[in-house]
C-alpha cells in the first residue's frame, strides 16, 4: 500500500486530529440484520488479511467505554431518542478515536460493520432531525467506500426467522408502535428503513449492492470493487 | 435558543453557572429550601448525575478513556437523559427546575478541550434556554484556594490533565480553570448571564439571590395548588386532627 492520505470528515472531525494524517483505508458494510453483512464482513477479512493487508474491524455498540450501558439500556427501553441517539454517538466516537483515527494513521484498512449511516437512519425514521443529526457526525470520517446490502423486507423475515425463530424488537421497530404485531411492524419497519437508506444514497454515494443472491455471488462482488479501490493509488 | 417562557412552558428553569469553588453550589441549594419553604413547586438537577449513564462516565473518568469527543458526548448524553426524562416533563407540569451547571457547562469546558463551537452548540441545540443564569464570578485564585484547600488529590480530568497544559496536576487545574473562566465570559452576553459577585460573603449573596429570582419570575403562580400529602406515620394523625374540626364545625 502506498503512503498517500487523503481522507476527509464530514463536518468538523475531531480535535487535534488532521484529515491528512489518515491513511489506510475505510471500507463500510451497510444492511439490515440478516442482510448477511456479518458473514460477507468475517470472510473479507479473511481475505484481506491472507493477502497480508492489516484489518482491523468497528461495528455498533462495540465500545469499551458505553456498550454494557447501552446494551442495559437498551433491553429497558428506557432512553428516550434524543438520549439513545447521543448514547449510540458516544460509542461511535469512543471506537473513532480508539481504534479507527490509530489505524487509519497506520495505514490499516478499517472494516465497519455498519457506520453513521445505520444510526442516522434509524433517528430519520423516528422523526429526529436531519439537520442536527448531520451536526453530530460530522465527526466520522468519510469512507473510502460504502456497501449496503440490499434486501427485500420479505426475504429479511425468512432469514432472521430462520436464524433466530424470533424477530428482534429493535429491528422490527417495535418502539415506534407502527403495529402491535412483530411481523407486520418488521416489514413496515424495514421498508422505512430501506427508503431512508436510499434517500441518503444521494448524499453519501453508497455502492448498493443486491444481497438477495447467494452469499458467495455477493462476496465475489465486494472482492472486486474492494480491489478497485484498495488498487486506487 | 429560545427560554422555557419563550417557549410557552409553564414552569421556568434556573441555572447556575461558574467555576468550581465559586459557590454556586452552595447558592442553588439555598435558594431551594426557600422555595420550598414558600411550597413552590421546586425541583433540583444537578450536571453529570443521569443514573443510567453514570456508570459509563466513571468507567471513563477511571480509566482515563475519554478523549475530548467522548467526553463531550458522554455528558450531551447525560443531560439528554435528565432533560427528557426529568426537566420537560417537570416544566410542562409548572415547576419551577433549579439546575446546578447547564448546557453552558459544556459549551465552555468542551471548547476549552478543543472541540468546536458550532459542534457542541450543535448538539445541545435540543434544549430550551433557561429563564434565569446566574453566573457566579470568583476572582480566579479565590476559586483556585476553595477548591485546592479543600480537596487537594485533583482528579485527571478535572484538572484538565488530558489536555497536556502541564505535568503538575495544580499547574494543570489552574491553566485549564483559567480558560474555561475565558469561555464563560465570552459567553456571558450572548446567553444573558446575570454575573453575580462570588466574592460577597454566602448571606449576603442569598439575599441578593433570592431579590433577583422574585424579581424575574412570579413566584406565587408556582405554589402547589393542594399541600404535599403528609408522611404516612402522620396520615393518622390528621385523620384525627380533622375528625375533631368537623365536630366543632
Amino acid at each position: 500500500m502506498s503512503a498517500k492520505k487523503s481522507h476527509k470528515f464530514y463536518g468538523h472531525g475531531i480535535p487535534r486530529v488532521k484529515p491528512e494524517d489518515l491513511g489506510g483505508k475505510l471500507i463500510v458494510v451497510e444492511g439490515a440484520d440478516g442482510s448477511g453483512r456479518s458473514t460477507q464482513i468475517a470472510e473479507l477479512v479473511n481475505w484481506l488479511e491472507t493477502s497480508g493487508r492489516p484489518t482491523v474491524q468497528v461495528g455498533l455498540k462495540r465500545s469499551t467505554l458505553v456498550s454494557e450501558e447501552l446494551e442495559k439500556a437498551q433491553d429497558g427501553n428506557v432512553l428516550s431518542r434524543t438520549t439513545l441517539s447521543l448514547f449510540y454517538a458516544t460509542d461511535f466516537a469512543d471506537q473513532l478515536s480508539n481504534i479507527i483515527i490509530p489505524a487509519l494513521k497506520a495505514g490499516f484498512i478499517v472494516l465497519a460493520d455498519r457506520y453513521i449511516y445505520t444510526l442516522m437512519a434509524r433517528d430519520l425514521v423516528r422523526g429526529m432531525d436531519e439537520k442536527w443529526l448531520k451536526n453530530l457526525y460530522g465527526i466520522a470520517p468519510v469512507p473510502d467506500a460504502v456497501f449496503y446490502l440490499s434486501v427485500e423486507p420479505e426475504e429479511l423475515v425468512q432469514r432472521n426467522l430462520s436464524k433466530n425463530a424470533t424477530l428482534d424488537y429493535w429491528e422490527s421497530g417495535m418502539d415506534l408502535g407502527l403495529s402491535r404485531d412483530v411481523f407486520d411492524s418488521f416489514l413496515k419497519y424495514q421498508s422505512s428503513m430501506q427508503s431512508a437508506f436510499k434517500a441518503m444514497q444521494k448524499t453519501y454515494g453508497f455502492d448498493i449492492v443486491d444481497a438477495n443472491r447467494s452469499a458467495n455471488a455477493v462476496n465475489k462482488e465486494l472482492r472486486k470493487k474492494i480491489s478497485s479501490v484498495i488498487d486506487a493509488e | 435558543m429560545k427560554t422555557f417562557a419563550e417557549s410557552n412552558f409553564p414552569g421556568r428553569l434556573i441555572a447556575v453557572e461558574g467555576l468550581d469553588g465559586s459557590g454556586k453550589s452552595t447558592q442553588i441549594y439555598l435558594l431551594k429550601r426557600w422555595l420550598e419553604a414558600e411550597g413552590i413547586k421546586v425541583y433540583f438537577s444537578e450536571w453529570n448525575s443521569s443514573e443510567l449513564v453514570k456508570s459509563a462516565t466513571s468507567k471513563g473518568k477511571k480509566r482515563e478513556l475519554l478523549t475530548p469527543t467522548t467526553f463531550s458526548l458522554i455528558h450531551a448524553t447525560d443531560f439528554a437523559d435528565r432533560y427528557e426524562r426529568h426537566l420537560v416533563p417537570l416544566l410542562r407540569a409548572g415547576y419551577i427546575v433549579l439546575c446546578d451547571r447547564y448546557v453552558f457547562t459544556a459549551f465552555a469546558r468542551d471548547v476549552t478541550r478543543g472541540c468546536p463551537a458550532e459542534w457542541v452548540r450543535g448538539n445541545y441545540s435540543f434544549a430550551c434556554a433557561p429563564d434565569l443564569t446566574m453566573f457566579f464570578k470568583a476572582d480566579l485564585e479565590v476559586s483556585l484556594n476553595r477548591i485546592l484547600e479543600g480537596r487537594p488529590k485533583l482528579k485527571f480530568f478535572e484538572a484538565g490533565m488530558d489536555l497536556g497544559l502541564s505535568k503538575d496536576p495544580y499547574e494543570s487545574f489552574k491553566i485549564f480553570q483559567g480558560r474555561i473562566l475565558e469561555q464563560y465570559m465570552a459567553m456571558s452576553k450572548e446567553f444573558n448571564f446575570v454575573t453575580m459577585d462570588a466574592n460577597v460573603n454566602v448571606e449576603k449573596q442569598q439575599v441578593i439571590v433570592r431579590k433577583l429570582v422574585s424579581e424575574k419570575i412570579d413566584l406565587k403562580k408556582f405554589k402547589r395548588k393542594s399541600p404535599l400529602p403528609l408522611p404516612p406515620s402522620l396520615v393518622t394523625d390528621r385523620d384525627a386532627i380533622e375528625a375533631e374540626e368537623d365536630k366543632a364545625a
